[in-house]
């Protein structure tokens, strides 16, 4: 593992990491603005509006209109961050994020918590499964998915300091802490190699960092030297750091929290099929289905994208 | 009465230049959506000409009057007067939809200069003019925000999830303006979807509605003034009595001529009648003006 790499027993809420750094944000800058759709709370933008209240709004159950409104503060020369859950930032205003946000290259930044399964008891309804593969073909935005706490921070400060639209997808509840410092060198675009490895390359994002962690650890033991990849910018992709691993080991595997079609797993099989092409190669997440219910940590093992599963498809494909 | 009797005549002048090189370009672009521009052509000419701090001298500075265009299928309207304004190069309206022309069917701001939104898809001009609206209160600015809506464009549900944030956040640097021409491309607007009572939809909602002739420059303009003195809490909507393809006998009042394109023969009745048209507006300025 590398130095600023840890597995870690700590677990932190990524939407609290959101909410302070969004309040230092406001802190520094005036134009800094918040935005939420009645889920003020639950994304933690009541940490701003504790603070800033005249920069908040809080536009009650109604998506389009908060997208929409963020387009017009962000022409108006403000850095608005509207914030609710995945499900509803990507699909219920997404003719609102095309057309207002991306098209217009409007310098708003969305937040989308609760990604993936991570509001597992909630319902399928409530799981956002398909969130990064609406938005993945939007022309000027940057989609971000970090993998815990300190990375998403680390995340929401850069959106601000990045011009343009980006959609940063952060959990419900709390994840692993992967690293021990802010100092690991976070670069949008730019992918974090968590382990060395020569072996086999697991390239994933979120919540699946630390599993895949976990998964180059055990694997350690039984001889196999798993290569783990933080491929936090979904898009735009970092092909080098794939092409790296094409090269460099025997195949690979994405892991990611969303049907495996148009996220993580998709982005990497594009680069790899215009770049010659690896013998081995799976896509872990929910296979083309609507997700079940029940406790997180379940889902991850029904869906094979915790540590276990991970290094049970590492080895099937490694052919051990 | 808001106007001096020569303001009023020389706008009167200015709605038909815009009508008659509307129908030009109408020609150029092989159809348009040119019933919904008509309908529009006196608010346009009464925002662009004399209410609104906007010009070729100051589209781009920060304390500049906005206007969004929610109906963006009004786009062919917005060429010739911004070609008029000198913000655009008259010389590029003949491209008008051609290859590679920075003017299509719908508004477009990333591609014509002087636009404040890229709009057509309908529903979404109120939010970001509430957007702008706020802007301009946060950055203590006294700018307004006019968004221009189609009746037929309140079908959608973002509207009413706009007009709920403006009256609930008390935003009267925004004016709200609907062209209430009551057609839309299916048919008339209370065949297709019931909008009726629709000024008092917007009661309902929490604002003051003024319904003025949406034909008659001087009235338009004085309810703009009207919305802009506005010092209570209360959020002011303009609803506009118009006709699409007002001012073209043909097109008056039907829904066919939502989007159209006009032959040689057509065009050349199209002129006749907007002449007669404006002959009839300015004796009506002369008739009425002080």
């Amino acid at each position: 593992m590398k130095e600023y790499a840890v597995i870690s027993n700590e677990a932190r809420s990524t939407t609290e990491a959101f909410g302070k750094a969004l309040t230092e944000l406001a802190d520094n800058h005036q134009e800094v603005c918040a935005l939420s759709a009645d889920l003020a709370g639950s994304v933690k933008v009541t940490l701003m509006q504790k603070k800033y209240p005249e920069r908040v709004f809080d536009v009650g159950i109604a998506e389009q209109n908060m997208m929409s409104m963020a387009a017009g503060l962000a022409m108006g020369g403000l850095v608005p961050f509207a914030a609710t859950f995945s499900v509803f930032a990507s699909l219920r205003d997404l003719d609102q994020v095309h057309t207002d946000i991306c098209y217009q290259n409007a310098n708003v930044k969305m937040l989308g918590s609760h990604g993936g399964t991570s509001f597992s008891q909630a319902g399928s309804t409530h799981h956002a499964l398909e969130d990064i593969a609406a938005l993945r073909g939007m022309a000027n935005l940057t989609i971000i998915c970090p993998a815990d706490y300190v990375e998403t921070q680390l995340a929401t400060k850069a959106a601000y300091e990045t011009y343009g639209p980006i959609y940063i997808r952060i959990n419900r509840g709390t994840d692993y802490d992967v690293y021990n410092t802010e100092n690991y060198g976070f670069k949008i675009g730019k992918a974090v190699r968590m382990a060395d490895g020569n072996d086999f390359t697991v390239i994933a994002c979120g919540s699946m960092v630390h599993e895949a962690l976990i998964a180059a650890d055990s694997l350690k033991a039984k001889g196999v030297s798993l290569r783990v990849v933080n491929m936090h910018t979904i898009k735009p992709i970092d092909k080098d750091e794939i092409i790296k691993a094409m090269k460099e080991t025997k195949g690979i595997i994405t892991a990611e929290d969303h049907n495996v079609i148009g996220a993580l797993g998709s982005a990497v099989a594009e680069v790899i099929a215009e770049n010659g092409g690896v013998k081995a190669f799976k896509r872990l997440g929910v296979p083309d289905e609507f997700s079940i219910i029940g406790a997180r940590k379940d889902i991850l093992a029904h869906y094979e994208i915790d540590a276990a599963g991970i290094e049970k498809n590492v080895l099937a494909l490694l052919g051990k | 009465m808001s106007l001096t009797k020569e303001q009023w005549v020389t706008l009167e002048k200015k709605a038909s230049q815009i009508r008659h090189k509307t129908a030009e370009v109408c020609v150029w672009a092989k159809g348009a959506h040119i019933g919904g521009a008509y309908s529009s052509a006196d608010v346009l000419t009464a925002l662009y000409y004399n209410v609104m701090n906007f010009s070729k001298e100051n589209y781009l500075d920060e304390d500049r009057d906005r206007l969004i265009i929610s109906k963006g299928h009004a786009g062919v309207i917005t060429a010739p007067i911004l070609a008029d304004l000198g913000i655009v190069d008259e010389a590029l309206l003949p491209t008008y939809n051609h290859t590679g022309s920075p003017f299509g069917v719908h508004l477009d701001k990333r591609k014509v200069p002087g636009l404040e939104a890229s709009t057509g898809s309908l529903g979404h001009g109120l939010s970001i003019g509430l957007g702008l609206a706020m802007a301009a209160r946060l950055k203590k600015k006294d700018y307004f925000t006019y968004v221009l809506l189609g009746d037929g464009e309140c079908d959608e549900g973002s509207i009413w999830e706009a007009a709920m944030s403006i009256a609930h956040f008390k935003v009267t640097n925004l004016i709200t303006i609907v062209d209430r021409n009551k057609c839309m491309i299916d048919g008339r607007t209370e065949d297709v979807m019931r909008l009726e009572p629709f000024a008092d939809k917007w009661r309902a909602f929490g604002f003051n509605v003024i319904e003025v002739d949406g034909h008659n420059i001087d009235a338009i303009i004085t309810a703009l003034n009207q919305a802009k003195a506005n010092t209570t809490d209360t959020p002011i909507c303009i609803i506009l009595d118009t006709f699409k393809g007002e001012g073209v006998g043909f097109m008056k009042d039907n829904y066919k001529w939502h989007y159209g394109t006009l032959n040689e023969e057509q065009l050349a009745e199209a002129f006749r009648d907007l002449d007669a048209y404006e002959a009839e507006r300015i004796a009506r300025a002369e008739k009425e003006g002080k």
